[in-house]
C-alpha cells in the first residue's frame, strides 16, 4: 500500500467527518473508526512481514521461542489496546480510554511476569550467596 | 489486504443522507419516524464497522501468535 494513498485517505476521512459531525456526530465517529480499521488492515501485510522476519531471525540465533512468543503477544495487546483507546478518545470519552489503557497495561504486565521471573532468577544465580 | 475503501465513502454517504431524511421528517412533524430512521442507519453502519473490526482482530490474532 502506497503511503500517498493512505495520507489521501486520511485527508478525505477528516473532511467527511467534519461535514458529518455537524449533523450526526455518531456517524462521524463510526466513520473515523472504520477509516482507522481500514488503514490498519492495509498496513497488516507489512506488519506480518516484520513479524515473520523477526521469528526467522530468532530461529536462526536460537533464542528461546517462548520469550519471542510472549513479546509478540505483548505487541499485539499493545496494538489492540492503543487502537481501542484512540477510537474511544476520539468520541470524547477520555475516562473510558484511560480504562482501556489501564487494562492493556495490566494484561501486558501479567504476560511479562514469566520473563521478569527469569531475569530475577538469573540475577539471583549470579549473586554470591 | 484488500480493504474496500469505497465503504468509507458509503458510510459518509449514509450519514449525510440519514441527516437529510431526519431533517425532512422533522419538518413534516414526524419526530418519532425520524428517530427510527436514524437508529436504523446507525445499526447498518455499526454492522459494517463491527465486521471490519472482527476481521482486524482475527488477523492480529493470527499474526501475533495468540492461541
Amino acid at each position: 500500500m502506497d503511503i500517498v494513498q493512505i495520507v489521501a485517505l486520511g485527508f478525505m476521512v477528516t473532511v467527511l467527518s467534519l461535514v458529518l459531525r455537524e449533523h450526526k456526530p455518531v456517524f462521524a465517529f463510526l466513520l473515523t473508526v472504520f477509516a482507522g480499521l481500514a488503514v490498519f488492515l492495509l498496513l497488516l501485510d507489512q506488519i506480518r512481514f516484520a513479524v515473520r522476519t523477526l521469528e526467522h531471525l530468532a530461529d536462526r540465533t536460537g533464542v528461546n521461542t517462548g520469550y519471542l512468543k510472549t513479546i509478540l503477544k505483548i505487541i499485539g495487546v499493545a496494538y489492540i489496546a492503543e487502537f481501542g483507546a484512540q477510537a474511544v478518545r476520539d468520541a470524547g470519552q477520555e475516562s473510558m480510554a484511560a480504562k482501556i489503557e489501564l487494562a492493556g497495561k495490566m494484561i501486558i504486565i501479567v504476560m511479562a511476569v514469566p520473563i521478569i521471573t527469569v531475569i530475577v532468577e538469573t540475577v539471583l544465580k549470579l549473586l554470591p550467596a | 489486504m484488500n480493504v474496500d475503501v469505497n465503504a468509507i465513502f458509503q458510510i459518509a454517504g449514509i450519514g449525510i443522507i440519514i441527516a437529510m431524511i431526519h431533517t425532512v421528517l422533522k419538518q413534516m412533524g414526524k419526530e418519532d419516524m425520524a428517530h427510527w430512521v436514524t437508529l436504523i442507519g446507525f445499526v447498518v453502519v455499526l454492522f459494517m464497522v463491527v465486521r471490519l473490526l472482527d476481521r482486524l482482530f482475527e488477523q492480529i490474532k493470527a499474526i501475533f501468535l495468540f492461541q
